[in-house]
């Protein structure tokens, strides 16, 4: 009987590093790449090597040579995903809203559409939004990306919000009425607290989509005036021509990463059901 | 299905002409007109609410299709404005008749195939576990498991090309001993192993959401149910093949759909270890190429169209075919 129970243990703690290894083991690869000196590069090993560990990296793309570029792209990211999260979301809860609330016809027309934006291959946008971007002067600018992430972060968003409301029980709204509450008090004491986490946790996986863009990005874009990280990484051409960028890119992309793996440390139970309600419920 | 039906309950309480809020409707007439004009009200205030992000989804992505497929009637290139010609269909016959187009296409439905079967078995094996897991350990894997779902997919690509590319890579000197890989494996010089570590990054950075999602359909299939195939003597192999995966096909199917979707449109591990180069140039980065890199807005129009309509035969197949229900189970009605 222990002996089973044992092994069962083993087996299960196997299974965890196992898949603790496959989760990680890319992100160690690049942080380790991150730490070593240009010379220690070619080494053909996993870590640094021995005493060589060089936060060089870091310093060239935070206070060095490369610091315009990656800055830059940075705050863009930032400023750009930030903003089209905050009105996909907006625009999300009250088209969600509706749809789980009131009847109206169209409002299966309005889930389908964002169903089938979803799907759309970004690459098919690009081109024609490119030609009217030139033309109208939204070309490498933050709004000229803002308003194609919409098409990105408004149909998961959509989704998501609406799952969560249907889950609302909004009787709770009537009964604080009843009990005395005026419309805005029920709303806000009894509906705003159960709907938060849902809002939230929609504004956190718009966020990641908006980050992980890099078709509009590269099309969109031409100068540090608007070019997100992705983009700017994949120009990234390091300091010298002689030497290729991989520890500056490597550090680059460990800084981005950063803000995903505290959301995701912070937030892991409600991403995972804002992730799965919206897609897969019946 | 549990989230349908509190829906469905509330949606049609709210359409009645309620008790509660309509007390004097002891007349019929007048009822009925409280009613149409509270019927109207909601339908506006509905439509004032999913109007802007409905009208904004239309503007983003419909109205770009429609001048795409516009412009893909031209010969036009930006440097030479012009020149600008109406051609009809001639860019599609460009296209169609070029074996670019074929060979990107093939390609690009090779690496959705391959990517899709990989991550369907990997996804539901992630799945088992984290199903099975004890509680102390769920959350910890579920918190491994976001990480490569949230990470940039232009970092995934970056971090799997470093660790086999010939200059700083440690792939090669790690299986020195599998044959056929040494100190000079170029991995990026041919198109086969290119297309190996482009598909492993896509596949370690999207799984996890596949898996996440035939977590979901996993929860949904009642314990009794494999409780008493194992009661029956069924074996481990059995209840999978007989209750688990037919209890949760839905699930499945959904999760196969967007993952085939979306591996479809592959663009950007592509883009940083190759850039299409050596043979491995997928339909995404043709058309980038052809609009964004040449200026060919004519041709690049014509493969972002051709393009779409692959996507919609893959929809069309899914639903007709496969009878994957998309709308179904949040659509309401």
């Amino acid at each position: 009987m222990t002996n089973t129970s044992t092994k069962n243990k083993v087996l299960w703690a196997v299974a965890t590093v196992l898949v603790l290894v496959y989760a990680l083991f890319p992100v160690i690869s690049i942080l380790a790449t991150s730490f070593k000196s240009p010379s220690d590069l070619t080494s053909g090993k996993f870590l640094p090597s021995g005493g060589t560990a060089t936060t060089d990296n870091y310093e060239q793309i935070l206070v060095g040579d490369a610091q315009g570029l990656f800055l830059s792209a940075l705050r863009n990211s930032i400023g750009i995903s930030v903003i089209a999260t905050f009105i996909a979301v907006v625009l999300a809860t009250l088209c969600a809203y509706a749809i789980a609330r009131l009847d109206f016809p169209g409002k299966k027309l309005v889930l389908t559409t964002a169903l089938a934006v979803s799907i759309f291959p970004v690459i098919s946008i690009v081109t024609p939004l490119f030609n009217l971007w030139r033309t109208i002067g939204l070309y490498d600018t933050w709004l000229g990306l803002i308003i194609p992430y919409l098409s990105l972060t408004l149909p998961i968003s959509i989704w998501t919000l609406a799952a969560f409301f249907r889950q609302i029980p909004w009787e709770l709204e009537q009964a604080a009425q009843v009990d005395g509450a005026t419309t805005w008090q029920a709303f806000r004491k009894a509906i705003v607290p159960l709907a938060a986490p849902g809002v939230f946790t929609t504004a956190i996986i718009a966020f990641f989509i908006a980050w992980n863009d890099f078709v509009y990005g590269i099309s969109l874009t031409s100068t540090e005036a608007a070019r997100p990280v992705p983009a700017a990484l994949a120009f990234f051409t390091g300091a010298s021509q002689f030497e290729a960028p991989t520890g500056a890119i490597s550090a680059a992309a460990i800084i981005v990463t950063i803000p995903i793996v505290l959301l995701v440390l912070l937030f892991q139970r409600q991403i995972v059901s804002g992730l799965t309600s919206g897609a897969v419920k019946g | 299905m549990t989230s349908a039906i509190p829906a469905r309950t509330t949606t049609a309480s709210s359409g009645e002409p309620g008790p509660r809020i309509d007390p004097d409707g002891s007349t019929t007439k007048k009822a009925r007109k409280q009613y149409s004009d509270r019927v109207r009200a909601e339908r506006r205030l509905g439509w004032m609410l999913a109007g802007p992000a409905f009208v904004i989804m239309l503007l983003v992505t419909l109205y770009p299709i429609l001048q795409a497929i516009y412009e893909s009637l031209f010969k036009f290139r930006l440097t030479a404005p012009g020149e600008r010609e109406f051609i009809g269909l001639g860019n599609y016959a460009v296209i169609l008749s070029d074996q670019l187009w074929w060979e990107d296409l093939g390609r690009t439905v090779l690496i959705t195939v391959i990517t899709v079967i990989v991550e369907l078995i990997l996804g539901f094996a992630l799945a088992l576990v984290m199903h099975k897991a004890l509680k102390s350990v769920r959350g910890l894997l579920r918190t491994a498991i976001l990480v490569p779902y949230g990470i940039i997919t232009v970092v995934s690509a970056f971090a799997w090309f470093y660790a086999f590319d010939i200059n700083s890579g440690y792939i090669n000197s790690w299986f020195s001993w599998v044959p056929g890989i040494d100190e000079s494996t170029n991995w990026f010089a041919e198109a086969g192993t290119s297309l190996f570590v482009i598909m492993a990054s896509e596949i370690w950075k999207t799984t996890p959401f596949i898996s996440l999602l035939l977590l979901a359909g996993l929860a949904q299939v009642p314990d009794e149910l494999s409780e008493a195939a194992k009661v029956d003597g069924a074996t481990w192999w059995e209840q999978m093949r007989k209750v688990i995966i037919p209890n949760m096909k839905a699930a499945i199917m959904v999760a196969v759909l967007f993952r085939a979707l979306d591996a479809f449109r592959i663009f950007d591990n592509v883009f940083i270890m190759t850039n299409g180069a050596n043979g491995t140039e997928v339909l995404s980065l043709l058309a980038y190429r052809q609009s964004i890199s040449r200026l060919e807005i004519g041709l690049g129009s014509a493969v972002s169209v051709l393009l779409f309509v692959c996507v919609l035969v893959i929809c069309f197949v899914a639903i007709k075919l496969f009878k994957v229900d998309l709308a179904g189970s949040q659509g309401g009605k």
